[in-house]
Order: C-alpha cells, then sequence, then structure tokens
C-alpha cells in the first residue's frame, strides 16, 4: 500500500483560502481565514454510531445490564423482540444486548490499545527508516518486508500460541493483553511501512533542506519539520487500522486464539453463534452488523481526515 | 504596488536585539566589513550518477570579501546552484568535492555534518529559489523563524517571538504581528519570499546565498525582493553570493560578475567592468540574447543555439565550442584556461579568441556608503 499523496487529485480542488493569495498583487490585504468545511450526514451518521458504540462501552459497567456470562433467561436462543431480552439471547440463554455490550468493550479495547503499540513502534521505526537512508534505514526496511511476508493470521495465531504459554498452568498475562500484544506486534510492520513512505516523500521536500541550512539538527528535523507532516496521513491510517484491528481480533477468534470464553468479545459471539446459525442465525449476525457498521464508520471518518487535511496541502 | 520596503527604508541592523550581531556557536575570528570572509580555490563537485560522475563543479576559485555581492550567472545546468550549495556544504550523499572552502579563515570543506550546523543559519544562510516549496507547510511562520534561533541562540520564547516580529517588520511584512500566526498556504509568493528571507537573516549571518531567489516570482514582486535582499546586504555588511540566470538581475546589484558554463567561471570581472568590455563568447550571447526596449518591433531575438553540454560526457576543448559562433579548431581540442586580461589583471575569461566592442552601460553598483539607491538603476537594466 502507499499512501503517496494523490497531486492529481489534490490540484483539481484549490483551496477557498488560497484563491486571493495566487495574484500575488494584494499584498496588504487581509486574507480571509478558510471557511470551515460542513460535515456531510453520512460523517455525522458515522460519529453518531461510534459515539454509542464507544459510550456504551465506557459505561457497560454502570447500565442496567444482564450478566453477559450467565443465563439470563430459561430459553436458549430466545428470539430477538419476543422476551424481556431485547436483542434475545444465545445458545448458552445469556442476554444478547449485554454481551454485545460487553464484547464491544473489549474488542474495542484490545483494537485500540493494538494499533497505539502498532504507532508508537511501528512509527517511530518507518520514521527512522524513511529519514536515514544509510544502514539504518536499509535494514529496517528489510526488517519491515520479512515480517511482511509472513501470513498475519499465522503470525497472530502463533504470537497468540506462544504468549499464552502452558494451558495446564496458570497462565501469566490476562487474555486481553495477549491479544493487543500479537495484534499489535503484527500491525508494526504495516504501519511502519506506510509511515516510512511518507518520511521519504516528506523528506525529500526542500523545507527539509531549508531547515538544514539554518543549522537544525536531524532529530530536530525529523520531529519538528518532517512529523507533524505525516501525522495527518498516519490519523487517517489509524483510524482504518482500528478497523481492521476489531477484523483481526474477530478472525483470530474463529481459531480460539481471542480472549478465553466465556468472557464476550465480538469475535467470541461470532464464532459462538457459528454452531446455531440453522437455527437462530441472528446469534451470529447481530456481532457482525456491529463489526460491519464499525468498520464502515471508521473507513467514512478516515476520509473525511483525509480530506481535510489535503486542503492545506493542495493550496501550497 | 504599495510596499512599505520601497516606500520606507527598512529596519536596520540597529533596531536588532544586540547579541544577534555576535557569533554564538563557533569561535570565529571576526571579519571587519570589506575583508576576505569566503576563499574558495579549485572547488570541484562530482555526483556518482548510473550513467557515470556528472562533475557539476569543475575547479572555481574566487574569494568574496565581507560587504560585497558576488552574481553568479549562467544557464540551467551550468552548476551555479551546485556550486553555492557545495560551498555551504549541503550536499546529497553521492556527492563528492575536493579542493578547500575557507570561510574567516576556516577550512569547511571537510568538516562534518555536526560542525557545519555550527555555521548553517549562525554563519551563513540560504534563500531558497521557491518559497513554496521551501517553507514547511505545516507549522506558522513564527515557529518557522523561532526555529534556527533557538537552535543557535540561547532565547526565551518571548526574546524570540520578539526578534521573529522585529525581523518581519525589517524585511517589510505590513501586519507583522498577525502574520507570525499564519500558515505560509495563507500568504502570496512574494510574502513567503519575505517570510525566507526573515528566516534565513534571524541569526545574523555574515554570509547570504540567494539561489535565483526571484525566479519562482512574479515579475512585480521581482524588482521589491532584490531590492530587499540588497538593503539587508547593505545594512548588515554581509558578503552576500546571488545566484541567477538572468544578467538583469546582477546588474547593478551585485559588485562581481562569475559567469559560469558547464561548471567553469567562464569569464569574471567587476560587475562595470563586465558589462563595459564582454570579452567571452558566451557572456556576449547571454547578453545579447535579452530583449531590449530599443529594438525594433518583432525583432528575433538571439537565442544561443543547441544546449549545453552533457555533465558526464564533456567535449574536449573549450566546452561552449560547438555552440560559439567564434570558435576555431583549436577551441575544439584546447580547453583555455580562466586567465587574466593582459591590460587588466581584475578582467579574467577563458577564451582563446575573446571578442571585443560589446558593451552595455550599466550603472555604478551600490557601495555601503554611496546614497545612490538601487530604486534608480532599475531602469538601466542591461
Amino acid at each position: 500500500m502507499t499512501l503517496l499523496p494523490d497531486t492529481q487529485a489534490l490540484g483539481a480542488e484549490p483551496a477557498p483560502g488560497a484563491a486571493t493569495d495566487a495574484s500575488g498583487t494584494p499584498l496588504a490585504e487581509p486574507v480571509a481565514p478558510a471557511p470551515k468545511k460542513k460535515l456531510g450526514l453520512g460523517a455525522w451518521l458515522a460519529s453518531g454510531w461510534l459515539g454509542l458504540l464507544v459510550g456504551a462501552s465506557i459505561l457497560a459497567p454502570i447500565l442496567p445490564l444482564k450478566d453477559p456470562d450467565a443465563s439470563s433467561t430459561g430459553t436458549p436462543l430466545l428470539a430477538p423482540f419476543s422476551g424481556d431480552l431485547l436483542l434475545g439471547a444465545d445458545g448458552s440463554s445469556r442476554d444478547m444486548l449485554s454481551r454485545l455490550v460487553w464484547g464491544s468493550r473489549t474488542s474495542l479495547l484490545i483494537a485500540l490499545s493494538a494499533i497505539v503499540i502498532a504507532f508508537l513502534i511501528g512509527g517511530l521505526l518507518g520514521l527512522f527508516a524513511g529519514f536515514y537512508r544509510n544502514w539504518i534505514g536499509k535494514v529496517l526496511a528489510g526488517f519491515f518486508d520479512i515480517l511482511l511476508a509472513i501470513p498475519a493470521l499465522v503470525l497472530i495465531l502463533s504470537l497468540v500460541a506462544v504468549l499464552k504459554g502452558d494451558p495446564t498452568k496458570d497462565q501469566g498475562l490476562p487474555g486481553e493483553m495477549i491479544v493487543i500484544i500479537a495484534i499489535g506486534l503484527v500491525s508494526i510492520p504495516l504501519v511502519a511501512r506506510i509511515a516510512r513512505g511518507q518520511t521519504l516523500a516528506w523528506a525529500q521536500r526542500e523545507f527539509v533542506l531549508a531547515a538544514r541550512a539554518q543549522g537544525a539538527s536531524s532529530r530536530r528535523i525529523l520531529f519538528r519539520e518532517i512529523l507533524p507532516n505525516v501525522l495527518p496521513a498516519m490519523a487517517y491510517i489509524a483510524l482504518l487500522g482500528i478497523g481492521i484491528a476489531i477484523v483481526a481480533e474477530s478472525a483470530a477468534a474463529l481459531f480460539g486464539a481471542s480472549v478465553e470464553p466465556p468472557q464476550s468479545t465480538l469475535g467470541n459471539m461470532i464464532e459462538t453463534g457459528r454452531g446455531d446459525m440453522q437455527e437462530a442465525s441472528f446469534v451470529m449476525f447481530f456481532p457482525i452488523i456491529v463489526i460491519f457498521l464499525t468498520v464502515m464508520s471508521l473507513n467514512f471518518l478516515g476520509d473525511v481526515v483525509r480530506d481535510r487535511f489535503d486542503v492545506r496541502e493542495s493550496a501550497l | 504596488m504599495t510596499d512599505p520596503a520601497v516606500t520606507d527604508p527598512p529596519a536596520s541592523a540597529d533596531d536588532l536585539p544586540a547579541d544577534l550581531t555576535q557569533d554564538h556557536d563557533l569561535d570565529l575570528p571576526t571579519v571587519a566589513p570589506g575583508e576576505v570572509l569566503l576563499e574558495v580555490d579549485d572547488l570541484h563537485t562530482t555526483f556518482s550518477s548510473p550513467r557515470g560522475p556528472v562533475r557539476a563543479v569543475r575547479g572555481i576559485s574566487f574569494e568574496l570579501r565581507r560587504g560585497r555581492t558576488l552574481g553568479i550567472v549562467g544557464e540551467s545546468g551550468s552548476g551555479k546552484s551546485v556550486l553555492s550549495r557545495s560551498i555551504m556544504g549541503l550536499m546529497p550523499t553521492n556527492a563528492t568535492r575536493t579542493g578547500s572552502v575557507r570561510f574567516a579563515g576556516n577550512e569547511i570543506l571537510n568538516a562534518s555534518a555536526k560542525e557545519m550546523r555550527g555555521y548553517w543559519g549562525d554563519q551563513m544562510a540560504m534563500v531558497f529559489q521557491d518559497p513554496m516549496t521551501a517553507l514547511n507547510p505545516v507549522l506558522r511562520v513564527e515557529k518557522q523563524i523561532t526555529e534556527s534561533l533557538h537552535e543557535h541562540i540561547d532565547m526565551t520564547k518571548k526574546q524570540a517571538s520578539d526578534t521573529a516580529l522585529t525581523l518581519l517588520e525589517s524585511v517589510g511584512i505590513p501586519e507583522p504581528k498577525r502574520r507570525l500566526r499564519m500558515y505560509p498556504h495563507e500568504m502570496s509568493g512574494g510574502m513567503r519570499q519575505r517570510i525566507m528571507i526573515a528566516i534565513a537573516l534571524a541569526c545574523g549571518p555574515k554570509m547570504l546565498f540567494a539561489d535565483e531567489p526571484t525566479t519562482a516570482l512574479d515579475v512585480t514582486i521581482q524588482a521589491q525582493i532584490l531590492d530587499l535582499l540588497q538593503a539587508m546586504q547593505r545594512d548588515r555588511q554581509m558578503a552576500m553570493i546571488l545566484v541567477t540566470h538572468d544578467l538583469g538581475v546582477v546588474a547593478g546589484r551585485a559588485h562581481d560578475i562569475a559567469v559560469m558554463y558547464a561548471g567553469r567561471v567562464v569569464e569574471q570581472a567587476p560587475a562595470q567592468k563586465l558589462f563595459a568590455n564582454v570579452r567571452h563568447p558566451y557572456t556576449e550571447a547571454l547578453l545579447r540574447s535579452i530583449p531590449k526596449l530599443e529594438m525594433a518591433k518583432h525583432t528575433k531575438l538571439d537565442a544561443i543555439g543547441g544546449r549545453p553540454p552533457d555533465l558526464t560526457n564533456l567535449p574536449e576543448g573549450c566546452k561552449f565550442a560547438p555552440r560559439c559562433p567564434y570558435a576555431q579548431d583549436r577551441c575544439l581540442v584546447d580547453d583555455p584556461e580562466l586567465t587574466p586580461d593582459p591590460d587588466d589583471p581584475t578582467h579574467l575569461y577563458a577564451c582563446h579568441f575573446p571578442v571585443s566592442g560589446v558593451g552595455v552601460a550599466v550603472s555604478a553598483p551600490p557601495t555601503a556608503s554611496g546614497v545612490a539607491s538601487a530604486r534608480s538603476e532599475r531602469e538601466v537594466k542591461a
């Protein structure tokens, strides 16, 4: 995946603020601040859904929800809207709504933490790899390529297996932490490669040379001149990355490599619902719908972020 | 066109905080105005490329005194921009330099990047060609100016911010307070070039490289920026190298002019002497290719036929010979050295068969004492 700025698309849409500057003549004329672009309906819907999901996840302990891990009703696979449970019950008679909220909480926590790890380590390594064109950069870039050659799912599953250790003994790390580390580590080379590409592109700009000609140190150039330019693109990648990490958790769950049941995650819910697909497909589809809406919303907001920041770049 | 830099005299160096004019990181001998600041001796710069070595600068020597401006003129690919970057040491990794560059008596050609950081910004600074790309798009103007102040001079935030404000005033930017909070994309090209100049001057360098500072600007803005550079150079008694492809830009603004071709100086003289008595056919051709007002309508411009030579595969003999109307057999085998004119040792040229008789009247270059303003000279461009 390359993320070089799409110059053609940028050139087609000049920034509103730049129009007065182009002629260069009205030197003393005050430049009007660029009007704020209005958010579209889609962006509102996306942020609304994410707000609901994040809000519910944070408030899960104080919301009037039933115990997600214990049976709440006598009827397994209770259909939604039919009993006192809004979204029905799964095969073990557990409240689907409660499990969805608590599952989203765990899944979001895993995805967010994994992305934070990936960006802190991968982003930094990518910055160095793109900036230092000597052996440091080459070794790092080669390292990312090697890691990328290994299928991500295989790597996640083996990492989880290694971190879990002997199942007969008491495990050292909490289940969430294991999944976070596994997904985070696997994402590092992906993030690093994108950060490296961005850094490479920005490091060749003339303002970097200009900063050097003013006596700026390499560290200063990297973190004060280049990093602020790389960040908008990385924010976009981070939003997409959270979506991908949620999906990765579900994939790991299908192989039993996510958090140990009965604790619910979106992936675990799909996995348990899989067995009851014939009789009660909703058990599997509710978590899938949550994942679908969440990933869609994240992608949509990512595009909004990208468009927003590209304006500033295209004005140059 | 109202512009404070033209109507009001720009703020002089006296307005700046006192410690700006002192040396900071380095312990260099003081070079008084008029003394030699920069000595370049037999400088060669070669880039390695897949097609073989590119010899961009091939043996250039000159010295530059503090308070003087050297104009370096040449067409694209003549090595003029590489020359100024070679002197500063701002080279990509595939470049090798040989020869000698002495700044205030110190040899800096083989200095490490770490050592050079003490010079960059503090002792020597560069104004780049394109202010659109040479400013960081996501940093406010204030930050870009104060960055090098923090790097070289121990300043508080408030001091640095005040200095930035003074600098913006001195480069003729209206409403400097508001501009400090702006991003580069909120300003016009001329404004951005003024910001570039303010950044370059922030730490009070003694040597300023202006690398085609007006090429990317509107014609209407060009003269303002050149006037500003000239005023700054005079006020601060800097040595300045003004690189351009336009003889009209250096006429009346540079004290000395060096004409470059294929990585070498082919003619070098004090500006007036050069314009009064052009000796090298290439300089003559450059002068002829400038349109003049008194020419009849629809006069065909004299373009220089052919193209500059391939720097990876230079011809034998005089490098200009293939395009030279006066070339003879000897020119194709024997490369002439840069030698002083027998009648005038300050006028150097590299030609076996120098031309004579082409002269253009150009008024005297500005001197530190002379009040004769550069503005009146603009009308007498070559």
